[in-house]
């Protein structure tokens, strides 16, 4: 990146006068820019700091990390870690992991299938209940499945489901409903609607509008909502943890917590597990990061 | 929040459902249609929003009433209800020793990690918005806490902080702060563990609340902090008197979506404090989970879960009224 890249450039509105304010300000000062490049250093590895104990830890033996004179950097790099700590007597891992996906894939897949149709339709339809629609929407917003544990432990055991992958399911699809609504709502509501009629007087019906007409042109909306929840459900805790009781159901953020308090804990087995968990949705969440606040506030930041 | 409803909607005429145009207005008819819009649109919505509307009521709302329910039943450990009790799980709730040390420890949870957390966001959100060589990396390398599980963020600072062989204690040795050469038990003392969960608590609410405002530093008009520089304002002053102020919208969203996010919190002190005895470290959501999942009792839970989600609506509700986030600047 130039010394004189636009500083407005990565998030939200753009703001042309300001970028030729900046330009001429950087372009006197390179010392100025030194000290920023030194507090953006700070900042970068005060933020990559746990990440990287962990991936250093991941790589050592039990008897290196567990030693009463650590070092700090791993002394020999111990690769296959990644492949032994599959199997250890705390939790099955593997089980775990494959949880956490089908999980976190249904969850989002239901989200986008119940979210995307009512963001469309309140988005180009007045129809007498659509306020009320929304403030549900935003009241859910409020809540998380924390608050709600007991009474979702009862529901489900009342309707069969405790410890399946279903109930988590239908818990992550719902309290990640209103973020998805929203977002998808503000695009849809972005799209003239102009381009609709024209598409109906062409003889499409309102499905087809919305997925060969609408979709193409509101993706990065569809894709951030999709990311945030997949993210949110892949984290998810505290459900989980009274939801699911039998080891091999339960997500890999409940089952890597058994590791605590254990009189003799295999951290680098936790650290490898942590780092496998990790570097995927840090992806996908750097591909969005520039919708990322955009998106969480929208309509909510004038 | 200031979601603005009825501003982003488009209606289209053209379509069978969208005879209701306009806004609906109760007790008018619509003036281009001449007839209100009826229970006949609401029946056209469902198949749009009516999988929603399942979920919410099913899944959210429900369940919510399901709590509020239980909260007067006895609830036998094994699950069998024994009928109403009144008020009985209120007063367990309250009669509890420990819960006013709790509801206090509570507060200060809350309002310490909003409040670092909102004051270092907003020194971050200064450098990454300034230009420099590296920036987008650094902006990439803020958002990783935000993305990782909190409960793996977590273990890992739980693990630097073990006497003996943790690498946070041996750094706090080497650098003098800890003078005993294992290192210093943190997360066996309540006190000490607490205060850590306020820092990874802190750490993981940054990269949310700096995007916010790194949001908000972006609508602010380069005119207005060029008549600030005219006016010859230092930095220091134009900070305070014009930055300050244009980010109002974006710090109190941010602030009421991180008190909501912090006070029910679990995972942070599950592990840092999970392993201590007794009750010196809890929060009323740890308290929640111990009565849930150590005692059994869901009818007491369900009942502190009700205290809880009432403290939430009275913050939020005092939060709105004295700071009004709805207001314009």
């Amino acid at each position: 990146m130039a010394v004189t890249a636009p500083a407005f450039e990565a998030i939200g509105a753009p703001a042309p006068s300001n970028r030729r304010r900046r330009y001429t300000e950087d372009q006197v000062s390179i010392g100025r820019v030194l000290l920023r490049m030194l507090g953006g250093f700070i900042v970068l590895a005060i933020f990559v700091l746990p990440y990287t104990i962990m991936f250093f830890g991941s790589v050592k033996t039990k008897a290196q990390i567990r030693s009463v004179d650590p070092t700090y950097l791993p002394t020999e790099w111990h690769w296959e870690n990644y492949v032994n700590m599959w199997s250890t007597p705390e939790t099955p891992l593997p089980q775990n992991l494959i949880s956490t996906i089908v999980i976190a894939v249904f969850a989002t897949v239901l989200v986008l299938a119940v979210a995307m149709p009512a963001a469309y339709y309140t988005a180009r339809f007045r129809f007498p209940g659509r306020f009320v629609f929304l403030f549900l929407v935003i009241v859910t917003q409020m809540l998380q499945p924390a608050v709600l544990t007991s009474g979702l432990f009862r529901q489900f055991v009342t309707l069969g489901l405790i410890d399946t992958w279903a109930a988590m399911i239908f818990i992550n699809a719902a309290f990640n409903l209103s973020f998805a609504v929203w977002i998808m709502h503000s695009f849809f509501a972005g799209v003239p609607k102009e381009i609709d009629e024209a598409a109906q007087i062409d003889g499409a019906g309102r499905l087809t509008v919305l997925f060969r007409i609408q979709l193409p042109l509101v993706w990065p909306g569809i894709v951030t909502a999709i990311v945030f929840t997949f993210v949110a459900c892949w984290n998810e805790f505290a459900a989980s943890l009274v939801i699911l009781s039998t080891a091999g159901n339960q997500p890999l953020s409940v089952a890597l917590t058994k590791f605590v308090g254990q009189y003799e804990t295999s951290w680098h087995y936790v650290f490898g597990v942590s780092i496998v968990a990790i570097i995927p949705v840090v992806i996908l969440f750097m591909i969005i990061e520039k919708r990322l606040v955009g998106g969480l506030t929208a309509g909510s930041v004038k | 929040m200031t979601i603005d409803i009825m501003s982003t909607t488009t209606d289209t005429s053209s379509t069978p459902a969208g005879a209701a145009t306009g806004r609906p207005r109760p007790g008018g008819t619509d003036s281009r249609t001449g007839r209100r819009p009826g229970g006949r649109d609401f029946l056209a919505s469902l198949p749009w929003i009516g999988p929603a509307l399942i979920l919410i009521f099913g899944v959210v709302l429900f369940p919510a009433v399901v709590m509020f329910f239980n909260s007067t039943r006895d609830i036998s450990i094994s699950g069998v209800d024994h009928g109403s009790v009144g008020f009985d799980n209120y007063v367990e709730v309250f009669s509890f020793p420990y819960f006013w040390p709790i509801f206090a420890r509570t507060i200060v949870w809350v309002v310490v990690v909003v409040a670092a957390t909102v004051v270092i966001s907003l020194g971050l959100a200064q450098v990454l918005n300034k230009a420099f060589p590296g920036r987008r990396i650094v902006r990439l390398a803020v958002i990783i806490p935000w993305a990782a599980s909190v409960v793996m963020t977590t273990m890992v600072v739980y693990y630097g902080l073990e006497p003996y062989f943790g690498i946070i204690n041996k750094f706090l040795v080497d650098i003098g702060l800890v003078d005993t050469p294992e290192g210093y038990g943190w997360t066996r003392n309540p006190a000490t563990a607490f205060a850590w969960s306020i820092v990874v608590a802190v750490f993981v609410s940054l990269p949310f609340t700096t995007y916010t405002i790194l949001a908000g530093l972006a609508t602010i008009p380069g005119d207005v902090l060029e008549a600030a520089k005219m006016d010859g304002a230092g930095p220091m002053r134009t900070y305070v008197s014009v930055i300050l102020p244009q980010l109002r919208g974006a710090l109190s969203v941010a602030v009421l979506i991180n008190i909501i996010n912090v006070f029910n919190s679990l995972p942070i002190l599950k592990v840092m404090t999970g392993s201590i005895p007794g009750y010196d470290a809890d929060t009323i959501m740890t308290l929640i989970f111990k009565y849930i999942q150590n005692q059994h009792k869901v009818d007491v839970a369900s009942a502190l879960s009700v205290v809880a989600f009432l403290i939430v609506i009275v913050i939020v509700a005092v939060y709105v009224k004295v700071v009004k986030p709805t207001k314009e600047v």
